[in-house]
């Protein structure tokens, strides 16, 4: 019964979803003020539709329902509870679900924290957001309802990829989703203020929360993807530069222009068609993205073969997304007037070149990741693009953006000289200086001594900035105190999200001196790798919930002195005649010992077994430092003057509009 | 600073901005591509020692061997498109879902003994994924064709196919 209420639920949503598209479009329109007062309330009932559908959905997966087909096809009896509800989320159509239970959500959202925007802006942003949602909903009632029942029903389903039966895992969908989803929000403002013809500063102010917000998430999202694929594949990196990671790289890039360049628009009202490009092109890469990418119709043509139905509509509904609003685009951008001036130095002027570094690197990854398909689309060959190719192309755009993150937020607005801050800056080029010297000597390859080195650049003058502002050493410890009190918490924000950046890359960078040893041993023998012992001391098979595994036991010296004792394992489930390595991984916060167990080979009475070992200096501060950057995100958006509900009342649009 | 000084300024900046990212990926373009080849094109027309290529097919029932060099766990397989076979050295793990009879890929180059050392192998998450150029080649040799069904178990097509290249081989 659920499944059908679930089904239910959902066409529902996508009826409310129709009308939030219509009703108060036409009411901003027509001026009604009665059709544009219905905005909140039917963005709401989308919202407690899906929520209801999506419990449906919960509910069957965790009463082992596999009558409906996607629990049978992704769940079973013995599968824990945790990966019962999270698995909902671990296959086509329930991830759909979830994205339009996300649009759903950041739909209210702009319901309820949006009442001080003026009504015929809300009643706009809200119906975009809702045509998009019904496009969705539409897409998941016809070809992908996860509410298909299957008749008879088996006694068990076939399980999920043990994989995916990871927490790490169980949680990347969701937050990565509502990355992704969250830039609907910018775009469904942009796509309100070409039809109103208007972009002001106030514009820019509210856009600015939505896109920090949605950027936090999307890249946490990418950081706990990274770290899942690092602690669950056993291979030893971080990144395969493959579609799905890049699909979600690209719109991460634009995303981080985007909120950089709504700075200018509310502080200076300059660059505005710009900002809505910007904030229609992230979420046209955010959906083609997970749409083309992850559906793998750009990567095999079988995918499209397969299933043609799902394929033309994805294509129709991107069509009509992108195609659309870049239409609108192309038809109001002139009528939208441009801003203020600014001399090429200037804030501006960073902010631009900001932006033009950010897109060039998304345009590089993008050309990266779509060739490839092209290719083999219309001339049929096969190549592939890999890191080589993408290191080699956007590590040297990426270092004049770090170069200029370093003094950008420094300079004033509107007219610089350049000189005057540098001098400030003065420790902090020491420091780079001093962090040169050291890594020419500590690392090799000319690439990662120059990002280690313009890591130590970015912190040392974020660090810098904060000082000078905070007039620390110059006056008294107190007065500093009274300072940091009434400098906007966003000035803080940023410069602790431009550390992040720092400490990513400097972790990046060192991580690419990472060494590794594959041997073949006997239990007892002993194995040297980056100044550490490392001994296999046993192995024993030991029963699991639904699986059975092998678990090593190495022990690491260093010096003599016994710093840690791992235990990486390799499981086999019965279920499905599958095998996963679980990594052993220790680390000190400087560096991580990674230890991987492969094959038992020769006789049993006196067998080897293949031992993969790992040295990554650093490696824990690459995601430590994207943990960092969304920090920053989140302390811009505590700031008052950021929060979209503060009651300091906008500037009504009217005056500002006065051009 | 006039309107029309600014939007020069701009405009050189993007057009420098994109045109080193145009430069940039050209050049990573020209060396830093890896051609996906199956087994019978590797065979045809052996690529340059230095060129790193990505040779996709099947792995060929019972070929999979294993040998030790001092410490260092060697891998040895061969890997077919239904025409011709390449044996592929590997050192190292081999990825979870790596499986007699069914896809993989492996990034490496040729020796001049006509072995491929793989510094890569990449197992499909799928099951029943089949590379595009493996399906093509099996239906150039006309073992299947897509008209009437699925493509063969693969166990079956592997094992045909085995003798066959092991024949095409003497």
């Amino acid at each position: 019964m659920s499944p059908e209420l679930g089904r239910f639920a959902l066409a529902l949503a996508c009826v409310f979803a129709l009308a939030q598209a219509i009703l108060p479009m036409q009411g901003a329109r027509r001026r009604d003020r009665r059709l544009m007062a219905l905005a909140p309330g039917l963005a709401l009932g989308q919202l407690i539709a899906l929520v209801a559908s999506f419990l449906c959905l919960v509910n069957a997966a965790v009463t082992n329902d596999f009558s409906v087909a996607n629990i049978l096809e992704n769940s079973s009896v013995t599968k824990p509870l945790l990966y019962k509800i999270t698995g909902v989320w671990g296959n086509h159509e329930g991830s759909i679900l979830l994205w339009a239970l996300i649009l759903g959500i950041c739909g209210a959202a702009v319901a309820a924290f949006g009442r001080n925007l003026p009504s015929a802006l809300r009643a706009r942003v809200i119906g975009v957001l809702g045509g998009v949602a019904a496009g969705f909903e539409l897409f998941c009632l016809t070809t992908s309802d996860p509410f298909d029942r299957v008749w008879p029903a088996p006694l068990d389903g076939q399980g999920m990829n043990p994989l995916l039966q990871d927490p790490g895992l169980a949680f990347h969908p969701p937050i990565l989703y509502t990355g992704y989803v969250g830039f609907a929000v910018p775009f469904a403002f942009a796509i309100a203020a070409l039809m109103e013809g208007r972009v002001d500063a106030a514009w820019g102010r509210w856009v600015r929360p939505w896109a920090v917000a949605a950027w936090c998430f999307l890249t946490c999202g990418i950081a706990l993807g990274s770290w899942w694929s690092y602690y669950v594949l056993g291979w030893g990196g971080y990144w395969f530069w493959d579609p799905v990671e890049n699909a979600s790289l690209i719109p991460w890039l634009s995303g981080t222009a985007l909120m950089h360049s709504a700075i200018v628009v509310e502080k200076r009202e300059a660059l505005k068609i710009w900002t809505v490009l910007l904030a229609i092109g992230t979420f046209s890469f955010s959906l083609s993205g997970t749409f083309l990418v992850r559906s793998g119709i750009l990567n095999s043509v079988h995918a499209f073969a397969q299933d043609p139905a799902r394929g033309i509509f994805i294509l129709a509904l991107l069509g009509l997304v992108i195609g659309g609003s870049l239409t609108l685009f192309a038809w109001r951008a002139p009528s939208l007037t441009t801003g203020g001036l600014f001399a090429p130095v200037s804030r501006e002027g960073s902010l631009v070149l900001n932006n033009i570094l950010l897109c060039s690197i998304c345009a590089v990854v993008l050309t990266g990741t779509m060739y490839p398909p092209f290719m083999s689309l219309l001339f049929g060959k096969t190549i592939s693009v890999g890191k080589p190719f993408f290191d080699a192309a956007t590590i040297p755009l990426a270092i004049p953006l770090f170069i200029f993150m370093g003094f950008g937020p420094m300079l004033p607005w509107k007219r610089a000289q350049l000189w005057p801050v540098l001098r400030r800056l003065w420790v902090a080029a020491l420091a780079t200086l001093a962090a040169f010297a050291v890594t020419v000597i500590g690392l090799s390859g000319v690439l990662p001594i120059l990002c280690a080195t313009m890591a130590v650049w970015i912190i040392g003058s974020s660090l810098t900035d904060i000082s000078n502002r905070l007039a620390l050493f110059r006056v008294s410890l107190s007065q500093s105190i009274q300072r940091a009190k009434s400098l906007p918490r966003s000035a803080f924000g940023a410069a602790l999200a431009h550390i992040g950046v720092g400490v990513s890359v400097l972790g990046l960078a060192v991580m690419s001196q990472a060494q590794h040893k594959i041997v073949e041993v006997h239990v007892g023998q002993k194995e040297d790798l980056a100044g550490y012992e490392w001994t296999l001391t046993d192995v024993r098979t030991v029963p699991g919930p639904n699986y059975m595994a092998m678990v090593a036991t190495i022990e690491i010296r260093h010096n003599g002195h016994l710093m840690t004792v791992m235990h990486p394992s390799k499981r086999s489930f019965n279920s499905q005649n599958q095998t996963t390595t679980e990594v052993s991984i220790h680390t000190n916060g400087l560096s991580d010992l990674y230890g991987v167990i492969g094959d038992k080979h020769g006789p049993d009475s006196n067998p080897t077994y293949v031992l993969r070992l790992h040295y990554n200096p650093l490696a824990p501060w690459m995601w430590f430092g994207a943990l960092i950057m969304a920090m920053g995100g989140a302390l811009s958006l505590s700031d008052r003057r950021m929060r979209v509900g503060a009651p300091r009342r906008a500037p009504a649009p009217d005056v500002v509009a006065a051009e | 600073m006039k309107r029309k000084t600014r939007r020069l300024w701009l405009v050189i900046a993007c057009v420098a901005g994109l045109g080193t990212a145009a430069g940039l990926t050209l050049s990573a373009f020209s060396s830093n591509i890896q051609l996906f080849m199956a087994p019978s094109q590797v065979v045809d027309h052996p690529p340059a020692a230095d060129r790193t290529i990505r040779l996709g097919g099947m792995v060929v029932a019972g070929s999979v061997k294993r040998e030790r060099q001092g410490e260092t766990p060697i891998n040895l397989f061969q890997v077919t498109d239904g025409q011709a076979a390449v044996t592929v050295r590997f050192e190292g793990i081999l990825p979870d879902l790596f499986r007699e009879g069914q896809s993989v890929v492996a990034v490496g180059s040729l020796e001049p003994d006509t072995t491929f050392v793989a510094s890569e192998v990449l197992a499909k998450h799928d099951e029943t994924y089949m590379p595009k150029e493996v399906a093509e080649a099996l239906q150039k040799s006309g073992k299947w064709n897509p008209k009437f069904g699925p493509p063969p178990d693969a166990a079956s097509w592997n094992a045909m196919t085995g003798k066959d290249t092991a024949a095409g081989k003497n």
